[in-house]
């Protein structure tokens, strides 16, 4: 079917991530598929820009480890140029002028633990096996659709009493831990295993990135467990830096997707779902084109999916106020420097490993919470936990010879402002500045070493990338939001309400990240379903 | 004990993880760090520096230069011109391989080559009687190798040379750091690279001068271990490991020709000045015949690995470095039909391929045979497909 005259299979809004991988997928069995994306580029908010000449930013998200390894086979993503490269180390400074390096060397990391705790240095690597084996358990849940407890199809009761049979079969003292675990802080989860407050704070970090909550928050704990599944290479591994910037990645899932026979129209925002006897058969440019198609595939929040595309006022008003109650919460933003040259910390100087891993500024339980206090009452963090990487010292595509990038997370960035989440425009590089100024505390020549800087609050991520409030992940990775109630309870089967109106993206199970599974199950329940 | 190479002053203070090899003789990092994971990425993503000293290097000039090497190797030397490279292997009467490398010609009259084992004594041998001088300057030597894609930009600072114009396989004269060094765009990497000869004196100032003018380009002193796996994805076979050299082994069916271990094309029997190459008639009756014997690359099916693991309640796991334990490989029936003798994950390809020597009639593309693989002590069969080699071939490799 040629691409002017024929009616298309599915059309996806939005070339996120997941987006693209639903479209690859959806056209690898067969289907004729197009991808409108609003911006001038695809990926979403998995973009690498050249924000500053020569200086190319994963200006959202920086990181991969959750990307599915069966995705990358089915599409073969390294053909089409996806590339990993290592980043092992996580580096610590406190305030006291000390540090804490842990790297991929587990008698190194041992040593360095141990100078703070003999005893958790020993405990250290039990613990990461015990998450692993946690990960590995909870790793069917995220490569299959989220389980349906309230299902009578004798299939879903089947894969339950395989799963109940699989916990079972894990024994009580599992259990104990997962329930644990599941309704614990963070902190109190890590105080079970350890003693010494320099591991314990900066490993409490993964429970809150993303959300708005406190490492001291019930229910943290849970997203820890997410940290310990990162997959490269198939085996159990942490983070990755994908080559490129995280733009890359995306570049490769759009050439698999192309190749596949994948369309995708750029700069193409879409102004309405096209309506036929209620259902939806295709989408309605800003430009007025009309597109039909047989299913219609939202790459986008829930929010904008359904208080957007579809309107209120054509859902039952009951799952109208679930979608409303769907925690976006925006709580964090991107600082993203071009750097003159390398920038060296006062408590280790020079060029290490302390420079080309992980990064974190999380030195105190007290110094997180007091971060979270100021987002309480709708300010940004004074002093901020910070997640940072500098890429080109990896992966030299991404600056200029001798010259650097850098990436910095920050949380807490409220979207709601006490003044109002429009006001960001005003306090954005105030923002800028305090990130700035907490950082040059460890490293007190940076600010002289900036040659540029971008800040992106969570409204820049919402008005640019079109994530509402800000938020990473398309919706909180909490408890309560996650697996079956996903974005709302009987709606995590990338289904809506509205027939031919399916889900793909992170507000769906199994969740944020580039991780891809969202799309790719997206695209097997509705083949399954003979949706399209 | 292994001795040092020239450069031990400089790579023994980086090498902090006491991580060291004997390579014929000298001591040799294997991995700077714990894991060769960034030497492996500078390759691949900036520069790797390597020190190759250990490789044995030959001298060879005079009149009869080349009618000594078109005798000897399989190649038509003859045809090389001056400033050129050529990798070759060399055979005895039988056209069983005694070893493989690279023979430059630095001048009409002069050549250098490369081997895996010490040759001065076959060098001399096959040069009875002729016009030339055998000069063994393994010792004399230093050598590096600089591979990946900063390479070219790296040389370009440290060195006069005219590195945009010298091409795949091309040899020149320059000078580094006010040393007097040679230039080969060879290596071992499958990759953009250079390797970089010298005089031992001037080692440790070449060394320095390398690594300051790639800082700006992240380049990392690599060790061997991460050349394994780059080796293994360019499809480049190692002596002593993926063949044999024919005069060491004890057992006939050890000894292979170079149809059969994939370097048949470097076989020329189309010579004009010097006809008579050693092992000709062998080969030529092989290449009438046909070869029992072909090396081919081996892509394990991933899926199966992982089920295979999940059956004993496992997460895949293989080796984090290239393997050289030799591996069965069987047919549908359950016969075996070859031997994997190479074998690593790819981090680029994300793949866990091998070097593999099949019967010939196994040899083509798309067929499927049973690789061992062992887990918790139990040796298990998983399905593996031959593909063609080079498993990785960048462009910017031969790119001018």
């Amino acid at each position: 079917m040629s691409a002017a005259g024929g009616r298309y299979d599915a059309v996806v809004v939005g070339a996120g991530h997941n987006g693209l991988i639903c479209a690859a997928y959806l056209a690898r069995a067969g289907r004729k598929v197009l991808v409108v994306e609003r911006r001038h580029q695809v990926g979403g908010a998995t973009t690498t820009e050249e924000i500053h000449p020569g200086f190319k930013f994963s200006c959202c998200s920086y990181v991969v480890s959750l990307l599915r390894p069966w995705i990358i086979r089915d599409l073969d993503l390294p053909r089409h140029g996806y590339e990993v490269l290592p980043l092992e180390e996580t580096f610590t400074p406190f305030e006291d002028g000390r540090y804490l390096l842990r790297d991929a060397d587990p008698e190194r990391t041992k040593r360095a633990i141990a100078r703070f705790s003999p005893r958790d240095a020993e405990v250290y690597k039990q613990f990461g096996q015990k998450m692993a084996e946690l990960g590995r358990l909870v790793k069917p849940m995220i490569d299959g659709p989220a389980p349906d407890p309230a299902s009578r199809n004798p299939f879903e009761l089947l894969r339950l009493a395989k799963f109940a049979r699989h916990v079972r079969g894990q024994g009580e003292e599992w259990l104990i831990g997962n329930l644990k675990m599941m309704t614990m802080s963070a902190i109190d989860f890590l105080a079970e295993w350890f003693d010494c407050e320099q591991l314990i704070a900066p490993m409490s970090v993964s429970g809150i990135i993303g959300t708005f909550l406190g490492v001291r928050s019930p229910g943290t704990a849970y997203v820890l467990l997410h940290h310990y599944m990162g997959e490269i290479d198939g085996s159990y591994r942490a983070w990755g830096l994908p080559k490129g910037g995280t733009g890359a990645i995306a570049a490769a899932i759009a050439g698999a997707a192309r190749a596949l026979g994948v369309e995708i129209r750029l700069q193409a925002p879409v102004a309405g779902l096209l309506w036929k006897r209620g259902r939806a058969a295709g989408v309605v440019l800003e430009n007025g084109d009309e597109i039909a198609a047989k299913a219609v595939v939202s790459g986008v929040d829930p929010h904008r999916t359904f208080l957007g595309l579809v309107g209120e006022e054509r859902l039952d008003p009951e799952f109208a106020r679930q979608v409303k109650r769907f925690k976006m919460r925006g709580s964090s933003g991107k600082v993203n420097l071009a750097l003159d040259a390398l920038p060296e910390f006062a408590c280790l100087p020079g060029n290490g490993p302390q420079l080309r891993g992980d990064i974190t500024i999380a030195p105190s339980i007290a110094y997180l919470e007091r971060a979270y206090d100021d987002a309480k009452y709708g300010a940004f963090s004074r002093r901020p936990f910070m997640d940072i990487v500098i890429p080109s010292l990896t992966d030299p595509t991404v600056a200029p010879p001798g010259k650097h990038t850098m990436s910095i997370f920050v949380q807490y960035a409220p979207y709601k402002l006490r003044e109002g989440a429009a006001d960001w425009p005003n306090q954005r590089e105030k923002f800028g500045d305090a990130v700035i100024a907490t950082l040059a505390e460890y490293m007190p020549k940076l600010p002289e070493l900036i040659l540029h800087r971008q800040v992106l609050s969570p409204w820049d991520l919402e008005q640019t990338y079109g994530l509402t409030e800000g938020n990473i992940f398309h919706g909180e990775l909490s408890l309560e939001q996650l697996a079956f109630l996903r974005p709302v309870a009987g709606w995590s089967r990338y289904r809506t309400p509205i027939d031919d109106l399916w889900m793909c993206a992170s507000g769906t199970h199994p969740g944020g990240g580039i991780m891809g599974a969202p799309g790719a199950l997206c695209a097997r329940t509705m083949l399954a379903a003979r949706a399209v | 004990m292994p001795i040092p190479t020239p450069f031990h002053e400089r790579t023994s203070k980086l090498c902090t993880s006491y991580r060291w090899k004997d390579w014929s003789g000298y001591a040799a990092v294997s991995s700077y760090d714990t894991t060769h994971d960034r030497e492996y990425f500078a390759f691949r993503e900036s520069a790797g520096l390597l020190d190759v000293s250990p490789l044995f290097k030959y001298e060879v000039y005079g009149p009869d230069a080349t009618a000594l090497l078109s005798r000897m190797m399989v190649r038509d030397v003859s045809k090389l011109k001056v400033g050129r490279v050529g990798y070759s292997c060399w055979c005895d009467d039988h056209g069983k391989v005694i070893d493989d490398g690279t023979v430059t010609r630095l001048d009409e009259d002069y050549y250098r080559v490369t081997a895996a084992d010490p040759t001065l004594h076959w060098l001399q041998a096959v040069g009875r009687g002729l016009r030339v001088t055998v000069e063994d300057s393994t010792a004399r030597l230093a050598a590096v190798a600089l591979q990946g894609p900063r390479s070219r930009e790296i040389l370009r600072a440290a060195s006069d040379a005219d590195v945009d114009r010298l091409k795949f396989f091309g040899a020149t004269r320059a000078k580094l750091a006010g040393l007097d060094v040679w230039i080969t765009r060879t290596g071992y990497t499958g990759d953009l690279g250079y390797e970089v000869w010298t005089e031992k004196a001037g080692a440790l100032a070449l060394w320095d001068a390398l690594l300051d003018a790639g800082r700006p380009h992240g380049i990392a002193p690599a060790g061997l271990d991460a050349l394994d796996v780059s080796r293994i994805e360019a499809g480049f076979i190692l002596l002593g490991i993926d063949y044999f050299s024919a005069p060491k082994v004890i057992l006939e069916a050890r000894k292979s020709t170079p149809f059969e271990i994939g370097l048949g094309w470097a076989v020329d029997f189309e010579r004009a000045r010097f006809p008579s190459f050693i092992g000709r008639d062998a080969l030529e009756a092989e290449r009438r015949r046909g070869s029992a014997w072909a090396l081919v690359g081996l892509e394990v099916a991933w899926e199966a690995l992982e089920a295979l693991y999940e059956s004993f309640s496992l997460p895949p796991s293989l080796p984090a470095t290239a393997r050289r334990d030799g591996l069965p490989v069987y047919d549908e029936e359950g016969r075996q039909v070859g031997k994997v003798t190479s074998h690593t994950w790819s981090p680029i390809l994300k793949k866990y391929i091998a070097l593999t020597s099949v019967e010939a009639r196994y040899a083509s593309p798309g067929t499927v045979l049973q690789m061992e693989h062992t887990v918790e002590f139990e040796r298990r069969k998983v399905p593996a497909t031959v593909v063609k080699t080079p498993f990785f071939d960048p462009p910017r490799k031969r790119q001018p």
